[in-house]
């Protein structure tokens, strides 16, 4: 391992939130390759049974079984998995209560339909509940050592493509959200074990924000929303940031509408592009709007600002987002010493 | 292009027809719905309809795109509409409320009171889970029986996936209805669930063991009263459902050009055609405009290298690169465009090109409405 400084040593439980339309599923993937690069064992977990991890990575559908999707060059994996709440009721009632084979019975009941999709808040205790699970899993026992001595973490870092934005402080705060359902018994307990992971220092929740005025707008509002529930707020992961190819003042001119047509025009003429002209005035429209959109992107960065959390900038892949792209970006999210 | 452009989604002939009373805009997270629905609710009122634009959204994003400050649970007029012989309202669901009044208005006084004070109501009605979605149709089925509108636009809800909005309703009535709660409030060990084979024993011995006996009996207890007001829940859902499928409703898709929208704008249109339901066409929202379309990526690029070689001329040089840059984002949204329409070679499209700013005013979404209306030619 190296000495770099990095701002999240120590969390174990990533969790990646965002508006939709963000690409959280692509930053959360870009970290889990992050964090795996020095030779890190990391899960990349999904919950909204999208099967959004499994392109990214070129692979089949996940399912509810981990497995290796990528590997970096200092020796490290990353796992994935698709939890789904079904089959995470069935190994919880296996697991506690030795009912696996109940599940045809459960599902004529309509117990299975009560437990992941009505119950308020059961369904997010099911699925939270395998994703802390997988945080605190430790391997058996080191050999030779002493007995009930604990064995390391199986996983090094987990990161969940959570639920978006305007639903994640609820998805994460289970204990408040059950507690209409149950005040005590045993979905209370579970869901109190999995707050105790949600609220260790080993948890944080990173925002995915877009440098426009709504995602910016909910990035803050969703920020202001976890704290006041007393969930460590991370980083703001601002995602498909474009190169600005102008330099300040010609791009304070445009985003004003104006642009030097003739010195455009000749620049066109001098590259041997024909009917420069024209040429010049339909390009000129282009320019214009590059200028307002990176306009807005300073305004917005202006706003992220005001939470006081390190951002980062994750690029926007012009040819779409595969393995390689993923690699990209987890170099430049280490870079700019995210992880 | 030789396999021929997919047919063109016309906007304003679904808006002007008479028959048309119900728009539902749906489509996956982020994908621009709110602010489609609101474009197309003041272009239809601008045109002369009298619309009503519902919005299922906590973040309050059409109130946004309205202009408005405040948007609760009855529809508000919206001003600065322009006359053309119709009038636009604007309301947000608040799915709590919507649920309270419906049973408000259904139970009389002290059994609605005895249902609002039940704690698994309450927990149930300001909950997420299948309620927000049931309380949007629930909504849809008031407004279209009032006959105060002559048109609907409805956004759906930000669900798990765009199939929830059509699922969770009918899940709900299906629980209040079936067994497990029938077992709820059977009395304990009367022998009739003995019936249903021997495993259920077992399961409904674990089933109370987790859920609690508190649990259990606010939950019979809620939906003894709440089935005397109503009666059969999965019949309300479905009545609503049969309004989805009806004459005079229109599903409008709406995704952008990026690999996961339009796969599940693709789910989507394969279930409402296995429904039945009645599809407009899919609208491709902000999508790459390019304004020298006959410049290709290729010759800009090359164009760019050789006067940046050159030393000159940064700002032609930077126009260039920015073109070819943005040919290529079009080109790749091309192709996922014709992925879609090859699979759905008859959903009539509508493209909406990337704005450079974004949309917090009327006049941003009547240009919007202009476009769907009047796509320009395509670049």
């Amino acid at each position: 391992m190296s000495s770099r400084d990095r701002d999240w040593d120590g969390v174990r439980l990533h969790v990646v939130t965002g508006k939709g339309g963000t690409g959280k599923t692509t930053v959360a993937a870009a970290l889990a390759l992050a964090l795996a690069a020095e030779g890190g064992r990391v899960l990349l977990v999904e919950v909204e049974g999208r099967q959004g991890i499994a392109p990214l990575f070129g692979v089949p559908p996940l399912s509810y079984e981990e497995r290796s999707v990528a590997v970096t060059e200092g020796g490290g994996e990353v796992h994935a998995l698709a939890v789904d709440a079904e089959e995470a009721f069935l190994e919880y009632l296996e697991m506690f209560y030795g009912l696996r084979r109940a599940g045809g019975a459960l599902r004529r009941l309509g117990a299975v339909d009560f437990a992941t999709a009505i119950a308020p808040g059961a369904r997010d205790v099911l699925l939270t509940g395998k994703v802390t699970e997988a945080v605190r899993r430790r391997t058996a026992s080191a050999r030779g050592g002493r007995r009930g001595a604990q064995g390391p973490h199986v996983y090094d870092a987990v990161v969940l493509d959570a639920p978006p934005t305007g639903r994640v402080t609820r998805f994460l705060n289970v204990t408040a959200e059950v507690s209409g359902l149950a005040r005590v018994g045993p979905v209370r307990d579970h869901a109190d074990r999995v707050m105790e992971v949600i609220r260790s220092p080993e948890t944080v929740v990173h925002f995915v924000a877009l440098l426009e005025e709504m995602p910016v707008q909910e990035c803050l509002d969703g920020i202001a929303e976890a704290r006041e529930a007393g969930l460590e707020v991370g980083g703001i992961l601002v995602n498909m940031v474009r190169p600005v190819l102008l330099e300040e003042a010609v791009l304070a001119a445009a985003a004003d509408g104006v642009v030097d047509v003739a010195v455009l025009a000749r620049g066109l003429r001098a590259a041997g592009l024909p009917d420069h002209e024209r040429l010049a005035r339909e390009l000129s429209g282009e320019v214009v709007e590059h200028a307002r959109q990176v306009r807005m992107a300073a305004e917005a960065r202006k706003r992220l600002a005001a939470a006081e959390r390190p951002c980062y900038d994750v690029a926007f892949l012009e040819e779409g987002v595969d393995l390689p792209g993923l690699h990209r970006l987890a170099g430049s999210l280490r870079a700019q010493g995210a992880v | 292009m030789s396999t021929g452009r997919p047919p063109v989604l016309d906007v304003d002939a679904l808006l002007d027809d008479p028959a048309t009373r119900i728009v539902v805009c749906c489509g996956s997270g982020g994908v621009g719905k709110t602010t489609t629905a609101a474009a197309l609710a003041l272009r239809a009122a601008e045109r002369g309809r009298h619309t009503v634009v519902i919005t299922v959204d906590p973040a309050r994003r059409l109130a946004q795109s309205l202009g408005l400050t405040e948007l609760d649970n009855t529809p508000r007029p919206v001003a600065g509409v322009a006359d053309g012989g119709g009038s636009l309202h604007a309301m947000m669901l608040d799915m709590k409320r919507t649920f309270d009044e419906t049973v408000v208005a259904n139970a009389d006084p002290e059994r609605a009171a005895q249902i609002l004070d039940n704690p698994f109501y309450q927990s149930l009605s300001s909950s997420f889970s299948g309620t927000q979605e049931y309380m949007a149709m629930e909504k849809l089925g008031q407004l279209r029986r009032s006959e105060e509108w002559d048109l609907i636009v409805v956004d759906t809800p930000p669900s798990r996936s765009a199939l929830d909005f059509l699922d969770a309703p009918k899940r709900l009535g299906r629980f209040l209805d079936g067994r497990l709660v029938k077992f709820l409030g059977a009395p304990a060990r009367n022998g009739a669930f003995r019936l249903l084979g021997a495993g259920f024993g077992l399961v409904t011995g674990v089933v109370t063991k987790i859920l609690g006996a508190q649990l259990l009996r606010d939950v019979q207890s809620f939906v003894g009263m709440f089935d005397a007001v109503f009666g059969g829940f999965q019949e309300r859902a479905d009545q609503t459902y049969r309004v989805l499928q009806a004459e005079g409703t229109a599903f409008v898709v709406v995704a952008v050009p990026e690999h996961d929208a339009l796969r599940e704008a693709s789910y989507f249109v394969d279930r409402l055609r296995a429904e039945r339901m009645p599809l407009a066409g899919l609208v491709l929202n902000r999508t790459q405009r390019v304004l020298v379309p006959e410049l290709s990526a290729e010759r800009g690029t090359a164009a760019a290298e050789a006067l940046e070689a050159s030393g000159g001329h940064p700002l032609a040089a930077a126009a260039l690169r920015l073109h070819a840059g943005r040919v290529r984002l079009r080109d790749r949204e091309r192709r996922l465009w014709e992925r879609f329409t090859a699979a759905h070679p008859e959903v009539g499209v509508v493209e909406v090109p990337a704005l450079a700013e974004d949309v917090h005013d009327l006049d941003a979404l009547r240009e919007i409405g202009r476009v769907l209306g009047d796509p320009g030619p395509v670049s």
